[in-house]
């Protein structure tokens, strides 16, 4: 993986996490919920806001997708720079249907990550996604998993890490500044 | 008591007056406001080889607008997780609090696995700085 510069002189300013070198996002290789292969390399140009989840999930995630959807409202205009990524991390009961209603609940902009099981592991192991499964005595489940959003540039650098439960006005103040560096 | 020993007390009295006055009132300043952690080269291979090394505390505690940014700079060989990221090796991450709270992080660079930050308010009265002073004086001694 090759190291970009050093230190982007934003890096400081954000209220994210930041790594430092900036690298590239390691790519996905999935099926979007828009029915076309998910590539990150496919949205150079825009600040991707990746995050791995699951549509049963019934704490993290929508506070999440509501957070990242107001965060997109409140942009205007800038919104437009902005694509939000949400990864499976429940292949088995998500698919790209299930994922696209989910997600459609809160942006119709946002692109749900699918695949096979080897797949989605691929992807979270990359990314250091830990997932915990708590299975009920009816069979029935549910997922911990990491909760940290992603904040990849416009070149494909992975710029910071948000941690779960910043507000709203977090994700704008670091989004104005990597949509306007 | 002799004209001697209470010039004595009273001039220890107010050079301890004096100290509480500067501990409860000047400014904190700290010279960087990350508190950094390094990840050693070797930290994975020693792990494989059965050896518990510890990297981290599993308890860092912040103060906010003193010391309210943690830095962990990962420089062994291998990748390392830490919390809400993971990090190539030659990486560092440098994740600013703004909120006073209790944070629980994954981490691999930590035997246990796990890693708590205590995030404080900032000291802002004069017996809070007084505590403050007094606590990071005596931690600086247990070192």
């Amino acid at each position: 993986m090759a190291a970009q510069a050093a230190e982007p002189p934003a890096q400081s300013q954000l209220k994210a996490g930041t790594l430092t070198p900036v690298m590239p996002a390691p790519e996905l290789k999935l099926d979007g919920s828009d029915g076309k292969p998910l590539s990150l390399a496919n949205y150079r140009g825009k600040v991707v806001l990746l995050a791995f989840g699951f549509s049963n999930c019934g704490e993290v995630c929508p506070v999440t997708l509501f957070t990242l959807a107001s965060a997109r409202k409140k942009l205007g205009d800038e919104a437009a720079g902005v694509q939000v990524v949400y990864v499976t991390v429940d292949p088995q009961r998500d698919d790209a249907a299930q994922m696209r209603k989910f997600l459609g609940s809160f942006d119709a902009t946002f692109v749900g990550g699918v695949g096979t099981m080897a797949q989605i592991e691929a992807a979270e192991k990359s990314y250091g996604i830990s997932v915990s499964r708590k299975v009920y005595a009816d069979g029935s489940y549910t997922i911990g998993h990491s909760s940290s959003i992603y904040i990849i540039d416009r070149g494909g650098g992975l710029r910071a890490v948000m941690p779960y439960g910043h507000p709203v006005d977090d994700f704008v103040h670091d989004l104005k500044i990597l949509l306007r560096g | 008591m002799s004209r001697v020993v209470r010039l004595i007390l009273l001039v220890v009295l107010a050079v301890l007056a004096a100290a509480a006055g500067w501990a409860g009132f000047a400014p904190i300043h700290a010279e960087t406001r990350e508190q950094a952690f390094d990840i050693p080269r070797g930290t994975w291979a020693r792990r494989r080889a059965g050896d518990l090394v510890e990297i981290l505390p599993d308890h860092i505690r912040l103060t906010l607008g003193i010391k309210d940014v943690l830095l962990i700079r990962n420089h062994d060989e291998v990748p390392q997780t830490f919390g809400p990221t993971i990090m190539m090796p030659g990486q560092s991450f440098r994740l600013p609090f703004e909120r006073a709270a209790s944070y629980q992080f994954v981490c691999s660079a930590h035997a246990s696995g796990q890693l708590t930050i205590e995030v404080e308010p900032e000291p802002v009265l004069p017996w809070a700085k007084i505590h403050w002073r007094v606590r990071e004086w005596w931690e600086k001694q247990k070192k």
